[in-house]
């Protein structure tokens, strides 16, 4: 059953990474990175729940901070402003 | 009895993942794959996150999955009108068989 688990999110990072590499304009890309963040912190909570080790958490904490952090900063970047604005 | 609640939800869960990257590579055009892989994702992770904290035995993991989908409840939706509102105005036109644009219409009427 755990197999499966990982099976299924694999498939979706190799489909976000196929986006990632091949997508016409920038904004594609964009999405497809803010995508691949969420199903990574996913990916964090299987490891988490299949060892029983808790600081897989943390790092889905960490890893969904600084994916926001990332896309805001990457649409600030498309629409053309700078930073402090 | 915990673990077959825990893994009623993340099956579903992991469905509307894979889903919802479907989505994102098919799809046309920069809105509908925003659209279609943000509300599917999104909706996939939290159930996952929610069958993890039923699925563990032990307390921080439950507690920190919650947490976990709290924040991505908030900042998800926030992440994709970013974007859209960016790739809108760095020039990306919409696919040629859209029918309505209601940013450009409220532009107009200033």
């Amino acid at each position: 059953m755990v197999t499966l688990f990982y099976i299924g999110l694999f498939l979706c990072c190799f489909l976000c990474l196929y986006r990632i590499g091949r997508g016409p304009t920038a904004p594609d890309r964009t999405v497809a990175i803010d995508i691949l963040g969420i199903v990574i912190v996913g990916f964090c909570a299987i490891q988490g729940m299949v060892t029983g080790k808790d600081f897989y958490l943390n790092i889905a904490l960490a890893w969904a901070l600084l994916s926001f952090i990332g896309t805001i900063a990457l649409s600030k970047f498309l629409e053309g402003r700078s930073f402090d604005e | 009895m915990s673990e077959i609640i825990g893994y009623i939800l993340i099956i579903p869960g992991i469905l509307f993942n894979i889903f919802g990257c479907i989505g994102l590579v098919r799809f046309p055009d920069v809105y509908n794959r925003l659209q279609a892989s943000t509300k599917c994702v999104t909706l996939g992770t939290i159930l996952l996150l929610i069958g993890v904290a039923f699925a563990s035995h032990t307390g921080p993991i439950s507690a920190k999955a919650v947490i976990c989908a709290v924040f991505i409840l908030i900042t998800s939706p926030t992440g994709a009108h970013a974007i859209a509102k960016g790739s809108y105005l760095s020039g990306v036109k919409l696919w040629d068989k859209s029918v309505v644009d209601k940013y450009a219409e409220q532009n107009k009427q200033k």
